[in-house]
Order: structure tokens, then C-alpha cells, then sequence
């Protein structure tokens, strides 16, 4: 339901990313969700274009990854994979738990392209070796 | 032709340009929540409640289940004792914010057109336009939804999230991002169980506990004024723990803000 604003949030995470390393675009981006973020990855994937139209990004692949739910007990202190309406321990079945992962929603890493990708030699962006 | 947008590439030389090549391609690893903005804003709000003392309470719930009828008795029981104040989310209307001023109370009415849930910076923006002074309790009224909010720090420190009587009592199962957000679980309108057969408030609660949250659950029906004192003794003892919070430079946030984070931050 919010997912273009994710969207939109990502696109600007990844406009500072590629301004702060002086790179020309963002071929490819990887975002982590776990299934209690909220956010439905098929969603965001699909909002992702509409968001990135005109952008630097415009044509960067988005790899959306997945993240297990894992629970920690606080009773037993065993660490298990839980399912996302049923977050107990799967060792001793204790509802005190803690979530280890599965909440994420990360912009975990941006592959961008340097002024020299495109063009090696003629581009006046390119740093100059005196 | 520019450099900046795409618009020189063609689809001839498209694979030139987005294949990563290595001497051109750099990877940066940047693990930055994607919220982080509304996040930065809403720990602003919260710096802004903390300072004045005033414990915010955000409402959550479906379309219908009584948070406006809720905060209506709430109000009127506690607004000579406390200084209160509202921010209402709708999608249309001022209906809900005219409720609560027809009692006396500050309201502001945030209407969100077709936005399913507030955010931290409609919640600031709203801020702006209210005289906060002498302001103990602060009530933020959510979009009702059971999506989309849970997702969305508002700088709030505590969500409170209502499930009526007349929706399945499995809805904490069938909706665990929401519930596993909730600090306080009310079950609403309990004066109809004597009418409904098919809702049990013990298997409502274990379903909130199957989503690892120990929060109180208090059952209460507003417009017959049912179990309120519970609900306002937690809310005076919630507001007691805040000023406790405030006078040692601490803050709260609510269950939302995962300890999971955390451990990201640590393994990162």
C-alpha cells in the first residue's frame, strides 16, 4: 500500500549515495526486506520503475533480498527461524522472544558507475593524471 | 543529449553503459534503513515531546472500531486532570477533529487525501499549527488501517493498537506487523460479546502472544463506559513513567523500533 513511498524514500537514499562518491548513475541496487517490514517486495519492485523514471537509476536493476525470520528465546536462549505470525521458540516454545532478523528494510548496497564506464577517454568529468 | 538522466543511451549501446564493468564499477555497501528520513524526523518530534514532557500515544486500529468514541471518553474523564491534545489522520473530512474540539480539547485534523497512514513529517507539520503549551497527553488518531501505519514512527512513545469485538479475534495472526507494534492491545465494544458468539477475547490475546508481545491487553466498551478505568490508570501510569523518563534525559520508542535494529547495527 506505501510502497511507492518506499520507493521514493530509496530513490533519494540512493541519489545521495551516488552524489557522495562523484558517480554518474546506479546500475544496480540491492535492498533487504524481512517479512515483517511491511513492505510487499513485489510491490516495491513494481513502484520502483514509476519512482525512478528520470532518475539515475532510472534503468538499475533492483535486487530485492529476503530475509528469514529468525526469533532469539530469552527463556532457552535457542536461536530458530519462526513464522511471521507465529514468532516462538521453536526449541522450547516460549512466546519470549526476541526478534534476531525478518524486520529489515535496508538499503544494503549500490553498484554506480563511474564517469569512465561510459566514456574511457573524452569525458571531461574524468579525473586528469598530471 | 545529457549525462544525467539516461537519455543518451540507446538501446544499441545500453549494454555499454549498465553492464558493470569493473574499472568503471564501484559496489558501495550502504545498509541504511529505507525509512531513515521519516525516522530522522520522527526522532525530531519526539525530541520536541520529550522537552515540553508530554507523552505521545499514537492510535491504531481498523476503519471503525472506535478510536474517535475511545478518545471521546478518554477525554472527557481526564482533560481536567491533564492537558490534552489531539492530532486526528483521515483520508476526507474534519468530522473527527470537530468531535474532540466539541468537547474542549485542542484538535488538529490532518487530512491525508489518499495516503493510507501518517508520517513523521505530516505529524510535525501538524505540530506547527497547535499550541502545545501546558500539554500533558498527546493523542495522534492513525488512519484506520491495519497495514500501513505500523510501518511509520511518528515520534510517538507508545502505540496503542484497538481491535473491536465485531472483527475475528484472530486479527492479531492474520495482521502481526501491526499487533507485534502495539504496546497496549484493546479490545473495544465489549459491551456487544453478550451479542456476538464467535469472538473469544482469551484467544485474542493468545494470538497476540504467538507474536512474541507481552503487552497489556484491556478489554473495554467506551460508549457504555466499561473497563475504562484500567485503561486510564495504564494511561496515567504511562504519563507517570514518562515524566520519569524526561527528568533523567531518557526517551521511550515505541514497540515499532525493533531490538532487531540493533543487532543489525552490531553484525553490520
Amino acid at each position: 500500500m506505501h510502497e511507492l513511498a518506499v520507493a521514493q524514500a530509496l530513490i533519494e537514499q540512493v541519489e545521495g549515495v551516488i552524489r557522495q562518491h562523484h558517480a554518474e548513475r546506479a546500475s544496480r541496487i540491492r535492498v533487504r526486506i524481512g517479512p515483517l517490514a511491511g513492505v510487499v517486495p513485489e510491490l516495491l519492485a513494481s513502484a520502483f520503475p514509476l519512482a525512478a523514471a528520470g532518475s539515475r537509476m532510472a534503468h538499475a536493476a533492483l535486487d530485492l533480498v529476503d530475509a528469514p525470520i529468525t526469533v532469539r528465546c530469552q527463556t532457552c536462549g535457542a536461536e530458530s527461524e519462526a513464522a511471521i505470525n507465529r514468532l516462538v521458540c521453536a526449541a522450547c516454545g516460549d512466546w519470549h522472544t526476541q526478534i534476531v532478523s525478518g524486520d529489515e528494510l535496508l538499503l544494503e548496497s549500490v553498484e554506480l558507475e563511474t564517469t569512465s564506464a561510459l566514456a574511457p577517454n573524452s569525458s571531461s568529468l574524468a579525473p586528469k593524471h598530471v | 543529449m545529457c549525462d544525467t538522466c539516461g537519455c543518451n543511451l540507446t538501446p544499441g549501446n545500453r549494454h555499454l553503459a549498465f553492464k558493470p564493468v569493473a574499472p568503471g564499477t564501484t559496489a558501495v555497501s550502504v545498509l541504511k534503513g529505507l525509512l531513515a528520513k521519516n525516522d530522522d524526523q520522527a526522532a525530531h518530534n519526539r525530541e520536541h515531546f520529550d522537552r515540553r514532557g508530554i507523552l505521545a500515544v499514537n492510535l491504531m486500529s481498523s476503519p471503525g472500531s472506535g478510536k474517535t468514541a475511545l478518545l471521546e471518553a478518554t477525554l472527557a474523564a481526564l482533560k481536567d486532570e491533564f492537558g490534552c491534545a489531539v492530532i486526528e489522520g483521515d483520508l476526507e473530512t474534519e468530522n473527527d477533529a470537530e468531535r474532540i474540539r466539541a468537547l474542549g480539547v485542542t484538535a488538529h485534523q490532518i487530512v491525508t487525501g489518499t495516503a493510507c497512514h501518517l508520517d513523521a513529517h505530516l505529524v510535525h507539520d501538524a505540530l506547527h499549527h497547535m499550541n502545545l503549551d501546558g500539554v500533558d497527553l498527546l493523542f495522534i488518531e492513525n488512519v484506520g488501517n491495519l497495514v500501513c501505519p505500523a510501518s511509520f514512527d511518528l515520534g510517538q512513545h507508545l502505540n496503542v493498537t484497538l481491535l473491536s469485538v465485531t472483527e475475528g479475534d484472530d486479527k492479531p495472526a492474520k495482521y502481526p506487523v501491526m499487533f507485534r507494534a502495539a504496546d497496549a492491545m484493546l479490545l473495544t465494544k465489549t459491551d456487544l460479546l453478550a451479542v456476538l458468539d464467535d469472538f473469544d477475547p482469551d484467544k485474542a490475546e493468545a494470538h497476540l502472544r504467538q507474536l512474541a508481545n507481552p503487552a497489556p491487553v484491556l478489554r473495554l466498551s467506551a460508549r457504555r463506559n466499561l473497563g475504562m478505568d484500567a485503561w486510564l490508570a495504564w494511561l496515567r501510569a504511562e504519563l507517570a513513567a514518562q515524566r520519569a523518563r524526561v527528568k533523567t534525559g531518557r526517551t521511550r520508542r515505541p514497540a515499532i523500533q525493533p531490538d532487531g535494529a540493533q543487532l543489525h547495527r552490531a553484525t553490520a
